[in-house]
């Protein structure tokens, strides 16, 4: 029998649910940490990124308001869909990241731990965030934490699975909807993300995957008015393009999370920093005795 | 220009009996569905940039006939419209005025108030809007009452039962008693085309509300799907083409709901320029029936303008 010849990808994006060519027609390649061909990605221009914020916009009052207990078991219901996809996502590891089959079975299993990490989240952040303030008055005072709205995520350009997760996974726990920048070099991961969410139970536009050159959608992005937030993880250790971006988000006063120095290391024990980076807090004066 | 039947160009003989009413009608070329749809899509892919873009979206924004025809209309909601109408875009003072306000007969009142001394319009659908299903006296009455409080125009709708049953001589008398009424307010008929079934229809429609008196043909209501499209207003723009070249009378056209984006809009400018020419470039002429269709164009203007794209939060809701 002949030697079969492989089936090369070429990858769309990931927009209100579906997966579109990107508007520019353009494409790149992905290749292993060795420069050896692995696929072709979509490369998304400004208005791959503007349908994506206008697919988000439209899915953000439907997941804002599902209850926390039915966000965490749709996000719960990702990580079962990603524990069948664990030997692709490690294959995408080793082979992007260049690290052994070893490594990135850890690395695998810790983003998908990660993922249910922020999943059990979703219904006890109130609890912690939240409050019933004493005041000095006939009122009941309450403080309650709610979702920001559209959050741009640049996700690292090293870590393309943990890091990935460990960036989407607290802006979808508190409720946001998100326009996600994948890794340039290594976008394979965020991809096939991309394809789990499509078969989970998360709705059309709460994630939406952008994949190509960080330069072409940021900014954009970063100046866009219906963005209420950007997490910048991606443009970490280029802090010149960082600062672009942040003075390109002051123009509605996004939300930033700003881009560290380097890349920092996604195996640390997570908090709740990126969680509370984009809730907003609303306090209620109820009075009493009436 | 389409092929028109020989005629006399009396047109007194035409409309004198319904039977000669029919045979005009009837005699009338039949619309290539086809070829219609087909010259409307390609014209639809014609990409305005720059500065043409600019061009276009003031123009749709002076064209728009600002609507709210809800069941829960208050006297506020159609003073902030008016005030929307007489500034689009309060941060921008070169923002064009839009053309008219569209209103239902008891709000025409309040809007008049509200536009006092500008050049905006109040327009006010009438004649048992959106179904047309009352008698004629009611219809009279109807559009006496939004002329009395000062509409300045009138959209009538036809009785669509009438029409598709072959009572031509039923529509074009009610449309020319309407039209007595309505004096001295322009008269927009509405053929409400997602309900005439072909374009072969929709022509005749045309050309019966045109020889009634009709100063606009207007496509819908918005109260019933599909609204205006562009093969229809394509129809509906050779009717009134013709109709010039014919009579030497000029008759506007207005296509009204679904029309959501700028890009749509463009689409219908690219129409009207291509197949009437210029002269119906021109808010006097053509009309653009919309309420949500007015933010997306200040948003493009925006955007354009500043050079990041904006945002829905920034523009007042209507």
């Amino acid at each position: 029998m002949a030697e079969r010849l492989a089936v090369k990808k070429t990858y769309k994006l990931y927009v209100g649910g579906k997966f579109p060519r990107s508007e520019s027609g353009r494409s790149f390649q992905v290749t292993d940490s060795k420069g050896r061909f692995l696929a072709n990605a979509a490369w998304a221009s400004r208005k791959d990124a503007r349908d994506a914020v206008a697919a988000a916009r439209k899915a953000f009052p439907g997941w804002s308001a599902a209850t926390a207990y039915n966000r965490g078991q749709v996000l719960y219901r990702v990580a079962e869909v990603m524990e069948g996809r664990y030997a692709q996502f490690v294959d995408e590891v080793s082979a992007g990241e260049g690290v052994t089959r070893a490594k990135a079975e850890r690395l695998v299993g810790e983003a998908i731990d990660r993922w249910v990490w922020y999943a059990g989240w979703t219904d006890k952040i109130a609890q912690v965030v939240g409050s019933s303030n004493p005041v000095a008055g006939p009122y009941f005072d309450f403080s309650v934490p709610e979702p920001t709205g559209v959050v741009a995520v640049l996700a690292p350009q090293g870590s393309s699975l943990l890091g990935l997760v460990s960036t989407l996974a607290p802006v979808l726990a508190g409720g946001n909807t998100a326009v996600l920048t994948a890794s340039y070099e290594r976008p394979l991961p965020a991809i096939t993300l991309g394809e789990v969410l499509a078969t989970s139970d998360v709705p059309g536009g709460v994630v939406n995957i952008l994949t190509g050159k960080l330069s072409d959608t940021a900014p954009w992005l970063a100046a866009h008015m219906d963005v209420n937030a950007i997490d910048l993880a991606g443009a970490a250790g280029d802090s010149a393009h960082a600062r672009e971006l942040e003075l390109a988000a002051t123009d509605n006063l996004k939300r930033v999370v700003r881009a560290p120095e380097a890349e920092p290391d996604w195996t640390a024990e997570p908090d709740l920093e990126r969680i509370t980076a984009f809730l907003e807090t609303k306090t209620v004066w109820h009075p009493v005795g009436i | 220009m389409t092929v028109l039947p020989t005629f006399d160009t009396d047109l007194s003989d035409i409309t004198s009996t319904e039977a000669s009413l029919r045979r005009f009608l009837h005699g009338l070329p039949g619309v290539d569905q086809v070829g219609a749809e087909a010259r409307a899509a390609s014209l639809a892919t014609r990409s305005i940039k720059t500065t043409a873009k600019q061009f276009a979206i003031d123009l749709a924004i002076s064209m728009i006939d600002l609507t709210t025809l809800e069941g829960q209309d208050t006297e506020g909601k159609v003073r902030a419209l008016c005030a929307k109408a007489l500034r689009p875009d309060p941060t921008d003072r070169d923002v064009p005025r839009v053309a008219a306000i569209c209103v239902y007969p008891d709000l025409v009142g309040v809007a008049k108030q509200a536009l006092a001394g500008s050049t905006v319009k109040v327009a006010s659908v009438a004649t048992g809007f959106p179904s047309g299903r009352t008698s004629l006296a009611v219809k009279e009455a109807d559009t006496r009452d939004a002329v009395a409080a000062g509409a300045d125009e009138v959209d009538m709708v036809i009785d669509r039962g009438a029409f598709l049953a072959g009572r031509y001589g039923q529509v074009f008398d009610e449309i020319v008693a309407v039209k007595q009424a309505a004096q001295p307010a322009h008269l927009k008929v509405i053929l409400e085309t997602g309900e005439l079934s072909t374009y072969d229809n929709v022509r005749r429609a045309s050309w019966l509300a045109m020889l009634a008196g009709a100063d606009f043909i207007k496509t819908s209501t918005g109260k019933v799907a599909p609204a205006a499209t562009l093969p229809v207003t394509l129809t509906m723009l050779e009717a009134v083409r013709d109709f010039r070249e014919v009579t030497g009378r000029q008759v506007g056209v207005k296509p009204a709901g679904g029309i959501r984006t700028t890009k749509d809009a463009i689409k219908y400018l690219v129409l009207v320029n291509e197949t009437t020419g210029s002269d119906w470039l021109d808010p006097d002429w053509f009309r653009i029936g919309a309420s949500s269709l007015l933010n997306d164009l200040l948003m493009q203007r925006q955007r354009m303008a500043t050079g990041r794209y904006a945002g829905p939060d920034y523009f007042t809701i209507d």
